[in-house]
């Protein structure tokens, strides 16, 4: 402002201009505040990585790569102790692929149901009930395995151990069965009206509809929610900590009791290990392997998800 | 306005007095009618969309029905493949009766996926399916169980030619449909319709979603379509229904106003509100 | 015009096409109304088997090694701790955070780094967020077994839900009304703590009670860290009767927590402990369904509020 200026205007100039120089400062600081909030995330992701792998280079001084792949065995416990993470592998892979088998199917029939055949007041209802179901504690479905499942599953197979990967991967796969179902209902919803449109004028019935022309147009949203699902199913841990019982066993069979990588981690957490030993580091590399098989389908079902979103 | 007083109009635009186009174009007051509406009304829920629509669509020709925006041109048209079954609470009074059967296409007996199934649409915004372009055009074959190969090529190139696209895309049947261009797109949706050889083609605005190249090249087709089938075709534009139908149909408020043979629609239309609506008053 | 078939044929095709399709309702109905049947049919039975021990004593009693005097009154009381620690931190980092991807970030390689974490870490194992607890938290930092851990721990846990919450509801607020504050030469905090916030209230709460729910049940993180199953004291009471007033020797305290004790008594073989578990477990589900409910009444009271 000039000198000149009348003594008023001069006065509301500098106020004006002093006070908009503050606000401007103000909302730098309060930018860089809301920037390092949001870095939180970045950080938590690398002090995971930094964690798990720092950690587990403690491990590998003690454990030759090869072993830890090529053993058939999992007893760091032990006093013959072996450090091969196949048998925990094996289980966790086994109890996924029968969550797979109930929550693929059964997940996909609801969405499309809901999505083509249901009333828009019964899909309104039922959402959120199956948003509901998905926020039931882990711990309670583990419950359910041990107590409810297995008991029933023992009277269909007579020498079913009480501990077994089957009942626990039934459980968890009831228990994705509502994130499937959602995720790949949200997909079908956002195949445009249009699209359908089309189908019905050739005179398409809804399941031609929905088989078509609906499903193949939300295929990587659907392909998505399967790989999240999946990536859930692997690291879903309270449920086989409960009723697949603990012990690492290289297996394929569901009908065994065996354990999986995140059953290993509570069991040594159960337990009162010293920091700096064998077995506390294990549970890093556990946990390391357990990070890279989720992070490869969380990265693919990402990925998808914004495919997806360009599409329409 | 009932069906002798169409024949009249018909009749009258087959006089010398009003176009010499018509009269190239051999349209014959004696052509048959392949659908006709009468005392046609329909409903969105309380809301009434359509009054007593009278409406007589001659077979082997192209009628348009042009009027502005929410006139209910296009709910109209989709009475004849009863697209609004597909919402909840719609209802229909009066009838279509589809020739030579006598088949009232909105009675509710009348099961609205067999009338699709003999109504082909082609919609406003080109919409293929995301699946390749000869499975475009094979959907409503393959809907209707046919699965033979050589059978399936045969329908789907005789459908492709018969929209003038198959030069460009017979090099480009098993690349996905929405890779073409907008233009493009919309010709495998009429090749789509035309597979199936429906007994009418709709068409909802078909080329306000292309330019003028496009729409040029559609608007062609249309004319030569009319050889093999009756069309019915909701327009914005008025050049448009000028250049492709034989017939207009002006609507308004839900109200089909007025109904003559296009040149006389264009040229000394009857009615106050057509003339205003042409001269561009309204609309 | 020939059709391609006789009127016949296409209605024969038809009729079984329908069939097909009738048949498709039939199974996909039945399916549904199983698995939600299903789900309800071992909630009933988890309540039935609870149903014994509820009462007063359950709530007030420490555990004890005889089933039937043992309480859950560390549990609740150390969960109630945790979950203060977790929303007091992750509510203003993840709203923050939520703010400056949605108003401020700039389109770039950067953010969309930023944005590629936070949708990972939504899907990252919770027993993985315990090892980071345990290495860092526990060890690195020293906070030990601690109440502060564990809140700490479940608060990252729960950070994705809230950011991810709190920019749909940003995103909800129509772009008008930002350029209004902006034409009158708001700044862009002003803009956003003046009208864009206020009107995002509903759906950064909703996202805050949707995480608490998640991290209220969240297990495995905890047993990580350490936490402890027979705990037979309480923590020190955050607020005291001289001053200052407050006490912060409780987020150092030990603790239990709800889902703990579940997990400590299912894996019991005795059917007693098993009916305390039941018990408990449908405790838990209450407060989680609770919250949950009152997260889907709060979205949907702002929704029909505020009319644009």
């Amino acid at each position: 402002m000039s000198t000149t200026a009348t003594t008023r205007t001069a006065a509301m100039g500098e106020g004006v201009f002093s006070s908009l120089r503050y606000r401007k400062h103000r909302d730098r600081v309060i930018e860089l505040i809301l920037l390092a909030a949001a870095l939180v995330a970045v950080f938590t992701t690398l002090a995971i990585v930094f964690i798990l792998v720092y950690e587990s280079a403690a491990f590998f001084e003690h454990v030759s790569i090869k072993d830890f792949l090529t053993d058939t065995q999992w007893t760091p416990l032990f006093d013959d102790a072996h450090y091969g993470i196949m048998p925990l592998v094996s289980g966790t892979l086994t109890v996924t692929f029968v969550a797979l088998l109930v929550a693929i199917p059964l997940g996909t029939i609801i969405a499309v149901y809901l999505s083509e055949f249901a009333t828009y007041r019964m899909r309104e209802t039922v959402k959120p009930i199956l948003e509901l179901l998905g926020a039931v504690p882990t711990v309670v479905y583990g419950y359910f395995a041990l107590l409810m499942v297995t008991p029933f599953l023992q009277k269909l197979i007579p020498d079913l151990p009480g501990f077994n990967m089957l009942s626990a991967g039934l459980v968890i796969g009831l228990m994705i069965v509502p994130y499937v179902a959602s995720v790949s209902e949200d997909a079908m919803r956002a195949v445009p009206r249009y699209m359908r449109e089309g189908s019905y004028a050739m005179g398409a019935t809804r399941l031609q509809t929905a088989m078509r022309v609906v499903v193949p147009g939300a295929l990587s949203g659907i392909a998505a929610a399967y790989i999240l699902g999946i990536s859930r199913a692997i690291g879903e841990t309270m449920v086989v900590a409960i009723a697949a019982g603990m012990q690492p066993t290289l297996t394929f069979n569901p009908t065994e009791p065996a354990a999986t990588i995140t059953a290993y981690i509570v069991q040594v957490s159960l337990g009162d290990l010293p920091h700096d030993s064998i077995g506390y580091q294990s549970i890093f590399a556990a946990g390391l392997v357990l990070m890279l098989m989720t992070l490869v389908f969380n990265l693919i079902g990402f990925f998808l998800t914004r495919r997806f979103r360009e599409a329409y | 306005m009932n069906t002798s007083m169409n024949t009249t109009l018909a009749e009258k635009a087959a006089t010398p007095t009003f176009s010499i186009a018509m009269e190239e174009r051999k349209v014959a007051a004696a052509s048959s009618a392949k659908a006709i509406a009468e005392k046609l009304d329909f409903w969105y829920g309380t809301n009434q969309a359509l009054k007593n629509i009278n409406l007589r669509i001659a077979e082997n020709h192209v009628t348009a029905l042009i009027g502005p925006s929410g006139c209910g041109k296009s709910t109209f048209l989709r009475c004849f493949n009863r697209m609004h079954d597909l919402q909840a609470d719609t209802k229909y009074s009066g009838s279509i009766m589809l020739h030579p059967e006598n088949i009232n296409l909105v009675a509710k007996e009348v099961d609205p996926i067999e009338v699709r199934m003999r109504i082909g649409m082609v919609f406003q915004k080109p919409n293929p399916f995301p699946k390749t372009v000869f499975e475009n055009v094979a959907y409503g074959l393959r809907l209707r169980g046919f699965s033979g190969r050589t059978e399936l090529a045969e329908r789907v190139e005789k459908a492709l030619r018969a929209a003038a696209i198959w030069d460009e895309v017979k090099d480009r049947m098993n690349e996905s449909a929405l890779a073409l261009s907008g233009g493009q797109m919309q010709r495998v949706c009429i090749a789509r319709a035309l597979a199936t050889e429906p007994e009418i083609l709709l068409f909802d605005e078909p080329t306000s979603a292309l330019d003028p190249i496009a729409t040029a090249k559609i608007e062609e087709l249309i004319t030569e379509l009319r050889q093999r089938v009756t069309v019915l075709i909701v327009t914005h534009n008025m050049q448009q229904a000028a250049r492709v139908s034989d017939f207009t149909a002006f609507m308004y408020l839900g109200e089909l106003v007025e109904v003559d043979a296009t040149a006389k629609i264009f040229t000394n239309p009857s009615k106050k509100a057509t003339e205003d609506y042409i001269t561009g008053r309204y609309g | 015009m020939a059709a391609v078939m006789t009127i016949e044929e296409l209605r024969h095709g038809l009729s079984r096409r329908k069939h097909l399709d009738k048949l498709f309702v039939v199974v996909g109905l039945l399916i549904l109304m199983s698995c939600l049947g299903l789900l309800a049919l071992l909630f009933l039975d988890l309540v039935r088997d609870g149903a014994s021990r509820f009462g007063w004593d359950f709530l007030t009693q420490f555990p004890s090694r005889k089933a039937e005097r043992a309480g859950i009154l560390s549990a609740w009381v150390g969960t109630s701790m945790i979950m203060l620690v977790t929303a007091v931190v992750s509510l203003p980092v993840g709203v923050a955070a939520g703010i400056y991807l949605e108003e401020y970030a700039p389109k770039n390689w950067f953010t969309g780094i930023i944005e590629i974490n936070v949708t990972n870490l939504a899907g990252v194992p919770s027993i993985v967020y315990g090892l980071l607890a345990l290495g860092l938290f526990v060890y690195q930092f020293g906070f030990g077994q601690s109440v502060l851990s564990a809140g700490l721990t479940l608060a990252l846990l729960i950070l994705p839900i809230i950011i991810v919450g709190t920019r749909e509801s940003l995103r909800a607020v129509p772009k008008a009304i930002r350029e209004a504050a902006y034409g009158l030469g708001a700044t862009r905090w002003e803009v956003t703590k003046d009208h864009v916030l206020p009107y995002s209230t509903g759906g950064i709460l909703t996202g805050l009670i949707l995480g608490l729910s998640r991290a209220i049940g969240e297990t495995a993180p905890i047993i990580t860290i350490g936490a402890l199953s027979f705990i037979a004291f309480l923590p020190g009471s955050p607020v005291t009767g001289e001053f200052p007033f407050l006490n912060w020797d409780w987020l150092w305290s030990e603790f239990t927590a709800m889902p703990i004790q579940i997990f400590n008594w299912v894996s019991r073989p005795d059917q007693a402990f098993q009916q305390n578990a039941a018990a408990a477990a449908a405790i838990l589900l209450g407060m989680t369904l609770a919250m949950n409910a009152i997260a889907i009444y709060i979205r949907y009271r702002f929704r029909k509020k505020i009319n644009w």
